[in-house]
C-alpha cells in the first residue's frame, strides 16, 4: 500500500463517527436504490413478460407495412412451412404462425365487430398464455378443427356458452365473404380485458378455409425461453429469417410502443426521485468533505512547504472520499442485495397488491431482478455524485498558499 | 567568480511588505546577505523583527515585494509556484516550530512522504529512513506517530525528514521553541552534526542564547533589517 493511500485511509479514521455516519448516508441510500431498482427493474420485466406471453410474443415476423396498415391480404405466404423451418433453424419451439382478420360476431340476440385470430394449437400454447386461461370449456383441439375459443366476457356480452354456436361473418382476403357458424368449445379470461371482451380464436387451417386465405397467415410469432433469453433469440431469427416476400423481423417495442413508453415514463418519474435522495445525500456529504478539508488547512500547508504539488494533496482528498464513498457503497450494495435476494425468493408484495395484480393477470407478487446492472446502476450514480461534491473541497486547495495555511490554527 | 555559486543563499535588496486592509505594513527592508556552503547560520532579534519572514522568503514559501533572491544560483523570486514547489522539494529541508509531522503516519513513513513526493522507489525509501531515524537517534522508535513521541524525538523526525533528500539547505524556524533546555541542546548537536556530516547549510531563527551559541554566524535582525552580522568562529 503506498503512504498516499495509507495517508488516505487513515485520515478517514480521525473522526470515525463522523466517517461512519456520512458512509451509512452513502450506504443507506445505496441500499435503497438497489432495491428499488432491481423492483422496479424486476416489476417492469413481469409486466413485459405478462404482456408479451399474453398474445403479443417477443418478436414477429410480419409482411412489410402489415404493423402500420393491417390488411387481409398484406399475408406471408406457405406461413405454416415458414414457422416450421423456422423451428428447426433456430431451435426455438415458440414459433406460430396466426392470421388475423375482422368479423362479426353474432350469436342468437346480439352482435359484435371483433378480432378472429386463426391459431396452431399445437404450437399457440407455446407463444401465448390464452391456450392455459381457459376458464370453461377447452382449447382448441387441432389446427383444422372446426371450432372456436372466446373471451369470457364476449361471451357474457354475446350471451352464449360453451356448446353453443357463434356466427363469423367478415371479409375473405380476395374480398369474398367470409362467413361460418362454428361451436363454442371454451372460454378463456386471460386478465386484459381488451382481450377477454374482444377475441376469438379458431385453428388456423378452419380461417384459411373461411376466410379464403389459400395457406397465407399474416404473422409469425417467436418468443424465447425466457425475457432474458429474448437477446439471443432475436439474433437467432435475425440470422435465419425465411426468404419470403418483403418480410420483416419486429421486435416487441414495434409492436407494442405504447407499453415501451409507460415503462420510460415510470422509469423517468422514478429517477426523479432517485435523484432527489441522491442530491440530499450529496450536500451531507459535501458537507463532511470540506470540515475534513477546512480542519487540516495547516497540515496541507505543511504538505505545500515540503514540495507536494496542490493537484496531488486535492488528489489525497479525491482519494479520501473515494475511499468514504467505495466503502459506503460496498456496504449499501451488501444490503441493498440481501434486501432483493430474500424477495427474490419469497416475492415482493404488500396488502392488496395481489387483488389488484389480479385484475390485470400479473403475478401476485413482484420478483425484484438481480443483475450486474440493477446492483450497480443506482450506486454508481451515487458514486458519481459523491465524486463531484468531493472536487470543490479539493479544487480548494489550489487556492492555498503554504505560509497562509500553516498560519491556520 | 559568481557568488551565487559560492554561496547555498544570496540575498539582494530583499523588501516584503504585507497588506493589513488598506495599511502596509513592512516586515523586511532592503535585506542584503550571503550564506556560503555547509554554513550555520542563525537568525535572531525580537518577536516581528523579521526572522520568520526571510525564512519563508529564503525558502520559496512566500514572494518578496522587492529585491532578488538565489539558492544555490538560482532566482527563487522569478519562479512560479510549481517551480517553486519543486525547488522545496528536491534542494531545501523544512523544520518547523510545531505541528512538523503529518499525523496519521508513523515516524518512518513521515521521512519516507518527501521521498515518495520526489519519486523514490519503495525499497530505497525505506532503507534510507531507517538509516537517518537512527542516525537521529530514534532506532525502535520508527513505527510510532507523532502523538506517541516527544516533542523533542518530533523535531528529530523532522530533522530526519529535512534531510533525508540530503538537500543544500535546511531551514529551521525556532525549531527548539516547545523544547526543555536539555532537549534543545541535543537537537541542536543533532543540527549541528547533520551540518558537518551531510555538508548542508543550515539556517535556523530563534529568541533562545543556547540556541545562538550553537551557531557559527549570528545575524540580528530588528524591525525588518539586519542590525548586525557576527562570524562567532
Amino acid at each position: 500500500m503506498t503512504i498516499t493511500l495509507r495517508l488516505a485511509w487513515r485520515n478517514l479514521w480521525r473522526h470515525p463517527r463522523r466517517t461512519w455516519l456520512t458512509a451509512a448516508a452513502i450506504a443507506f441510500s445505496a441500499m435503497l436504490l438497489v432495491f428499488m431498482i432491481t423492483l422496479q427493474l424486476g416489476a417492469y420485466d413481469m409486466v413485459l413478460d405478462n404482456s408479451l406471453r399474453i398474445f403479443t410474443g417477443q418478436m414477429q415476423i410480419q409482411r412489410a407495412g402489415y404493423l402500420d396498415k393491417p390488411q387481409m391480404r398484406t399475408t406471408i405466404p406457405d406461413a405454416r412451412r415458414l414457422a416450421q423451418e423456422l423451428r428447426r433453424a433456430t431451435g426455438l419451439a415458440a414459433v406460430a404462425a396466426r392470421a388475423q382478420g375482422f368479423a362479426l360476431a353474432a350469436s342468437g340476440t346480439r352482435s359484435y365487430g371483433v378480432p378472429v385470430i386463426g391459431v396452431e394449437p399445437e404450437h399457440e400454447w407455446r407463444v401465448s398464455t390464452l391456450p392455459h386461461v381457459i376458464k370453461s370449456g377447452r382449447y382448441l383441439a387441432a389446427v383444422d378443427a372446426r371450432e372456436v375459443v372466446l373471451g369470457a366476457a364476449l361471451a357474457r356480452n354475446l350471451k352464449i356458452r360453451v356448446g353453443d354456436e357463434l356466427t363469423l361473418l367478415g371479409a375473405g382476403k380476395d374480398g369474398s365473404t367470409a362467413a361460418t357458424v362454428l361451436p363454442v368449445v371454451g372460454l378463456f379470461e386471460s386478465g386484459n380485458l381488451d382481450l377477454d371482451r374482444q377475441l376469438v380464436q379458431l385453428p388456423l387451417v378452419t380461417f384459411q378455409d373461411v376466410f379464403s386465405m389459400d395457406g397465407d397467415a399474416h404473422v409469425i410469432v417467436i418468443s424465447g425461453d425466457s425475457l432474458d433469453d429474448m437477446g439471443r433469440a432475436l439474433t437467432l431469427v435475425g440470422a435465419h429469417m425465411p426468404a419470403g416476400p418483403n418480410l420483416v423481423l419486429l421486435g416487441w417495442e414495434r409492436l407494442i410502443p405504447g407499453l415501451k413508453q409507460l415503462i420510460q415514463a415510470d422509469m423517468v418519474q422514478n429517477w426523479f426521485m432517485y435523484i432527489s435522495l441522491i442530491v440530499v445525500v450529496t450536500f451531507s456529504i459535501l458537507n463532511t468533505f470540506l470540515m475534513s478539508v477546512l480542519e487540516r488547512t495547516r497540515e496541507f500547508g505543511l504538505m505545500l512547504a515540503l514540495g507536494a504539488r496542490p493537484l496531488r494533496i486535492g488528489g489525497l482528498v479525491l482519494l479520501e472520499s473515494t475511499l468514504l464513498a467505495l466503502m459506503g457503497l460496498a456496504i449499501g450494495i451488501a444490503l441493498g442485495f440481501c434486501i432483493a435476494l430474500y424477495f427474490y425468493f419469497t416475492g415482493f408484495s404488500f396488502p392488496g397488491m395481489k387483488e389488484i395484480h389480479a385484475q390485470f393477470g400479473l403475478p401476485g407478487v413482484i420478483t425484484p431482478k438481480i443483475s450486474l446492472l440493477t446492483l450497480t446502476l443506482g450506486p454508481a450514480v451515487i458514486f458519481a455524485f459523491t465524486a463531484a461534491a468531493s472536487l470543490y473541497p479539493a479544487l480548494r486547495i489550489r487556492r492555498l498558499a503554504p505560509v497562509d495555511a500553516m498560519r491556520t490554527v | 567568480m559568481d557568488q551565487s555559486t559560492e554561496h547555498t543563499v544570496v540575498c539582494r535588496g530583499v523588501s516584503k511588505v504585507y497588506r493589513q486592509d488598506a495599511v502596509a505594513v513592512p516586515a523586511l527592508t532592503d535585506v542584503a546577505l550571503e550564506i556560503p556552503k555547509q554554513d550555520f547560520v542563525c537568525l535572531s532579534g525580537p518577536s516581528g523583527s523579521g526572522k520568520t519572514t526571510l525564512l519563508n522568503l529564503i525558502g520559496g514559501l512566500d514572494r518578496p515585494t522587492s529585491g532578488e533572491i538565489s539558492v544555490d544560483g538560482r532566482r527563487i523570486d522569478l519562479m512560479d509556484k510549481g517551480e517553486l514547489a519543486e525547488l522545496r522539494l528536491r534542494r531545501i529541508g523544512f523544520v518547523f516550530q510545531a505541528y512538523n509531522l503529518i499525523p496519521v503516519l508513523s515516524a518512518r513513513e513521515n521521512v519516507e512522504f518527501v521521498m515518495q513526493l520526489q519519486g523514490v522507489s519503495a525499497a530505497e525509501r525505506a532503507a534510507r529512513a531507517r538509516a537517518i531515524l537512527k542516525e537521529v537517534g530514534l532506532e525502535g522508535l520508527e513505527d510510532r506517530r507523532p502523538g506517541e513521541l516527544s516533542g523533542g524525538q518530533q523535531q528529530r523526525v523532522a530533522v530526519a525528514r529535512a534531510i533525508v533528500s540530503e538537500p543544500s539547505l535546511v531551514l529551521a524556524d525556532e525549531p527548539t521553541a516547545n523544547l526543555d533546555s536539555k532537549t534543545a541542546e541535543n537537537l541542536m548537536q543533532l543540527l549541528r552534526h547533520m551540518n558537518t556530516e551531510h555538508s548542508v547549510t543550515f539556517v535556523f531563527s530563534t529568541h533562545d542564547k543556547l540556541v545562538m551559541d550553537f551557531s557559527r554566524r549570528l545575524i540580528t535582525l530588528r524591525d525588518g533589517r539586519i542590525v548586525d552580522d557576527v562570524r562567532r568562529e
